[in-house]
């Protein structure tokens, strides 16, 4: 009765796999939508004006945070990634947070594949995406259009949604 | 004229009964009693600073009643965005010294019914720990209780501004109890699947900017094996139960 919220949708763009899986295809083009850089011992952070913690404790930790953008370039969602130093590897995780669909949790492997690309696990999801397991497959494309404004790359996120054990590689 | 003016009384005699009536609401039931403030299982507790400027970073549409943190961020002003908020804040454990980094996004919830006493956000975490690892918590909020006795109060002011005490859950689910969903990640918290529970203590609250003092908690049930592998300063154990299952184990 009276809803009072009513968030914006744009259109799913996931196509379907041979093997009966669904991918989807998100983007975040660089610089203009990295939201924020934090790091230890930076010397100018992402925006003006921000304070890293310098304690100790997160020394070995560094996270930024973008706006995420669908196959249209339209921004659908915000996404966090994260880097924290464990037990001798990294520990890399991707949140992805589309508000009128839902979250995904993201645990990547910490060694790049051959081609610079990396591969991580769902390990988690809200709303629709709670029921369904995949993967997200993680890799720098840089721009070669030459145009004067265009960015300088993006980090290209492919998620499959599948049941199959295997990622796509 | 007369007709005009009996129009206009009515009108704003129905919309002041309206708002009385959404305030006052005697068919909205009193929030119930977390099942996590009462368990017998260990608890991680993780606090930060419910005020935006005292956190990490804050960004929203730049139109909020909260102003995005530091001035100069990227604000959501996209059509799809422009309902959530993005938060970094730095977290506490229960001996106020620094344990790692809380991420949180939250949007504004379609099921967000006010009649029925549902102001709804779907927020997620992801919280990580150095040297212990990282999760993920899935919650939807409900802040009726928070409007009702908070932002209200500090609107009827003639300061523009509450202060008072206010410590309430704001945890609604998606657990049937009222609880959020925790997904461990890596680290000690690996393979983790437990319940957690956010809450807010307020003592001054303004109109322009929302928050003045502060302070966001974030309760996380550990289950048995995860506490005993955890290192025992994260650990809640102020109840003399817990205190006396750690010495018996």
């Amino acid at each position: 009765m009276f809803p009072v919220v009513d968030l914006h949708r744009e259109v799913s763009l996931i196509s379907v796999e041979p093997n009966g899986g669904n991918r989807e295809t998100f983007h975040i083009n660089l610089p203009v939508d990295r939201i924020m850089v934090g790091t230890a011992g930076q010397k100018t952070g992402l925006p003006p004006g921000l304070e890293w913690p310098q304690d100790d404790v997160m020394a070995g930790i560094s996270a930024e945070l973008f706006k995420l953008r669908n196959e249209r370039d339209v921004v659908i969602g915000v996404a966090a990634r994260t880097v924290a130093r464990e037990a001798g590897s990294d520990v890399i995780n991707w949140v992805l947070h589309l508000p009128a669909r839902g979250s995904i949790f993201v645990n990547m492997e910490p060694d790049a594949k051959e081609g610079g690309h990396r591969i991580g696990r769902f390990r988690a999801g809200s709303k629709e995406f709670s029921t369904l397991s995949g993967f997200v497959a993680e890799r720098w494309v840089p721009d070669r259009s030459g145009e004067e404004d265009a960015p300088a790359g993006r980090i290209e996120l492919l998620a499959t949604y599948v049941s199959t054990p295997e990622p796509l590689e | 004229m007369k007709y005009l003016l009996a129009l206009i009384l009515g009108i704003l005699a129905g919309v002041a009964l309206f708002a009385v009536g959404l305030t006052y609401n005697p068919f909205i039931g009193k929030p119930r009693l977390s099942p996590l403030t009462v368990t017998d299982l260990q608890t991680l507790s993780l606090s930060y600073s419910g005020v935006a400027a005292d956190g990490i970073l804050t960004t929203n549409d730049g139109e909020s009643r909260v102003h995005p943190y530091p001035e100069k961020v990227l604000q959501l002003w996209e059509a799809a965005i422009r309902q959530t908020t993005a938060s970094v804040k730095l977290l506490r454990d229960g001996r106020d010294q620094v344990a790692g980094l809380g991420i949180k996004f939250s949007s504004l919830s379609e099921a967000t019914r006010l009649l029925q006493g549902k102001a709804l956000v779907d927020s997620i975490w992801y919280v990580y720990l150095p040297g212990r690892g990282g999760m993920f918590i899935e919650q939807t909020e409900n802040y009726w209780e928070y409007l009702r006795e908070v932002a209200i109060p500090a609107y009827r002011s003639s300061a523009d501004t509450w202060t008072g005490t206010w410590l309430g859950n704001i945890t609604a689910g998606p657990g049937a109890l009222g609880t959020a969903r925790v997904t461990g990640g890596s680290g000690e918290f690996a393979g983790m699947e437990t319940l957690g529970l956010e809450s807010l203590s307020v003592r001054a609250w303004r109109v322009e900017g929302g928050p003045v003092a502060a302070e966001g908690n974030l309760l996380i049930e550990l289950p048995r094996e995860s506490a005993d592998d955890l290192a025992p300063e994260t650990l809640n154990t102020d109840e003399p139960e817990a205190e006396a299952r750690a010495t018996e184990e």
